[in-house]
């Protein structure tokens, strides 16, 4: 077995299981510590209009809280709109998806996929910055929030230089990509699967339970969400 | 009597065990507490943190001193260790790796004791901030569980909340000094003030800060209630609305202190409890207190604020003239941004002033006048409250107010204090007195 057999079998489906059982062991851990029912009587009952509301009022600032603040506020954006449209927009990607669940969609443009890579690293590299120089993010950040960054990175760099045009036939066109960039790609990614359930990449799908709660928790009060 | 029953409740029994924690405080205790404070919803909102920082900017303690140990989250630290250690998902593993996080310390405890107090007014501008939606003053209020039962609250505090659980109120206003009071309102107004009426639809109970400071509250609203003609009384038992106990973060403390309000209204058949001009009182007895007591009130709360409004609408409140200064509402954090009460005051106050004008981020984004959970109640922390009252000041000169209004006893004790250490000259008046001062005057009796 080569290193690109081994990247898509077993390191593959071996990181896929712990993407998922751990995720899923997370999140029921939580579910299972339990809450008490709120006593007090609502002003609103509409508990799933306040925990979506809560989920999609967050995706945006308040205005308020838009000027003078960490320069992650707009980074943040970047990376992820950036490693949104790389991961689901790419036509390898897709391939790749395709193999393994059989569900596909249309592709992004390749240019505009290759220009998403550039703020989503610059997204990166400042958000990098900045943890690493404001007396803020530098007091609270820990191990996690590092090698959080490095998994993501990582994947990025590897797949620049898997198309990278210093290697022959960079494209899916009927010829495999240079098996050695791809192997090395796809093990980066294993690692951020590998890693995701157990650090702070979890917020992908913890988010959504933290906005929910809390959303529903000031709609009951009527409260700004 | 405001003060507790001979026998002490068993309630009451459980207060003043947390409040003998702090002759001995123990870092172990604290953190059994942190834990078993993170329920499946508080744990979600731990486990969502990214570390963004982002909460700082809307921290006053932050922005004023720039130390980033006042960043809002960072106050969490040593419960967030606690739940990682202990009950987080993957606690056992790590445990069985060898590699649980460190244990909470005394010395720790203490040094978090002034972020978690001092340092935080759990006003929620930081929720309202954070972009993972993490209720992070709800969880402040958490962890000031871990730290009153363990013996690391402020001294004062715990002093404040034994001279609650002993007169009835943190400052020791009791029955005599309030009986006084409606005295010599009644005389003022001429008109009767209700003391213990069984089966009145309202019940008003008071802050102890109304009671001594702005006494003139008692005397607007009979002058209010005589208006829109409503059935009120004033408890001899049971009036204090302050609530020490959710300040200090203790669930027996408050449980304790809301029993007596509530055994008042259960005592007087009312329909109705109002929640004075207090911001946490609301927060206390509206948010709360069912839970506190485990059981739902078999009456409604309503802030005072809130009646106005409705009476206003429905034209029982008639008011006559309107104060000419540009009046700016100060939001109450606990009734505005963490209780849901935007509008009414607003409302309110323009039914009275000529030109009101808003502060920038007014409303839910306001800033907190830096007393509120507790802080007031801090000596230690009085430079750092005065220091934070900066980002009020420049709100308040932005928006070039003349007198600031507020429904809240305690932001106006506060406010005051502030606007004085800054020889600033900004009146603070209450709402409701002045609503009563612009009311309709009552047609005299024609003559028989």
């Amino acid at each position: 077995m080569d290193l690109l057999e081994f990247a898509r079998g077993p390191a593959l489906w071996f990181s896929l299981f712990v993407l998922v059982a751990g995720s899923a062991w997370r999140l029921i851990a939580i579910f299972r510590l339990g809450t008490k029912a709120d006593l007090a009587e609502p002003r609103s009952t509409r508990r799933l209009a306040g925990a979506l509301r809560g989920i999609f009022v967050r995706m945006i600032p308040r205005k308020e809280f838009r000027r003078g603040g960490k320069l992650g506020v707009y980074a943040g954006y970047f990376y992820h709109l950036g490693l949104a449209a790389i991961v689901f927009g790419y036509l390898p990607h897709i391939l790749f998806v395709e193999r393994l669940t059989g569900l596909a969609w249309p592709p992004l443009p390749e240019t505009l996929v290759y220009l998403a890579v550039g703020p989503a690293i610059i997204g990166l590299l400042m958000v990098l910055m900045e943890r690493l120089t404001d007396p803020v993010l530098h007091l609270l950040s820990g191990l996690d929030d590092y090698f959080s960054w490095f998994v993501v990175f990582l994947p990025l760099l590897t797949g620049m230089a898997a198309v990278s045009g210093s290697y022959p036939q960079p494209t899916l066109n009927g010829a495999p990509l240079y098996p050695l960039p791809l192997a090395i790609h796809l093990l980066s990614v294993e690692l951020l699967f590998l890693w995701l359930p157990f650090g702070k990449l979890a917020h992908a799908f913890l988010v959504f339970m933290s906005r929910g709660v809390t959303g529903v928790a000031l709609a009951r009060k009527g409260a700004a969400l | 009597m405001n003060t507790p029953a001979t026998v002490p409740t068993a309630l009451e029994k459980r207060a003043r065990a947390v409040l003998a924690s702090a002759a001995a405080p123990d870092a172990r205790v604290a953190a059994q507490e942190f834990v078993a404070q993170v329920s499946r919803d508080a744990a979600f909102q731990l486990e969502a943190c990214v570390r963004c920082g982002q909460c700082a900017d809307a921290c006053h303690f932050y922005l004023v001193t720039r130390d980033p140990r006042y960043t809002p989250v960072y106050k969490l630290r040593p419960m967030l260790r606690a739940y990682q250690r202990e009950r987080a998902p993957f606690a056992a593993v790590k445990g069985w790796l060898g590699l649980p996080p460190a244990e909470v310390t005394a010395a720790e405890l203490a040094e978090w004791s002034e972020l978690v107090y001092d340092g935080c007014n759990l006003c929620g501008r930081c929720t309202l901030a954070c972009p993972m939606g993490i209720d992070i003053a709800g969880l402040v209020r958490r962890a000031r569980e871990g730290m009153s039962a363990a013996g690391f609250a402020p001294a004062d505090l715990y002093k404040a909340a034994e001279r609650a659980l002993d007169s009835g109120s943190p400052i020791g206003v009791g029955w005599p000094t309030l009986k006084r009071q409606i005295e010599i309102q009644e005389q003022e107004t001429g008109l009767d003030i209700p003391v213990d009426v069984e089966g009145a639809d309202y019940l008003v109970i008071l802050s102890s800060i109304e009671i001594a400071a702005f006494p003139e509250t008692i005397g607007a609203l009979a002058r209010i209630f005589r208006q829109a003609k409503l059935s009120w009384t004033l408890p001899s038992a049971g009036f204090e609305a302050t609530n020490i106990g959710v300040q200090i973060g203790s669930r027996d403390v408050a449980a304790a202190l809301l029993a007596r309000i509530v055994d008042a209204a259960e005592r007087l058949k009312v329909k109705y409890v109002i929640s004075p001009e207090c911001g946490h009182a609301y927060s206390a007895l509206r948010w709360e207190g069912p839970n506190l007591l485990g059981r739902p009130y078999p009456f409604k709360v309503v802030h005072i604020v809130e009646l106005l409004d409705q009476l206003a609408r429905e034209g029982r409140l008639r008011t006559r003239g309107k104060d000419g200064r540009r009046l700016a509402f100060h939001d109450p954090c606990q009734l505005v941004r963490r209780g849901g009460i935007t509008a009414a005051p607003r409302r309110v106050m323009r039914g009275v002033s000529e030109r009101p004008v808003d502060m920038p981020s007014s409303g839910e984004a306001n800033f907190c006048c830096g007393g509120g959970g507790g802080v007031s109640a801090i000596r230690r922390a009085e430079k750092l409250r005065f220091a934070a009252f900066e980002c009020k000041k420049q709100q308040v000169e932005t928006a070039g107010a003349e007198a600031l209004v507020t429904a809240c006893a305690n932001c106006r004790n506060v406010l005051e204090d502030a606007i004085d250490d800054y020889h600033m000259a900004l009146p603070v008046l209450g709402l409701t007195e002045l609503v009563a001062q612009y009311l309709e005057p009552v047609a005299a009796k024609a003559s028989p």
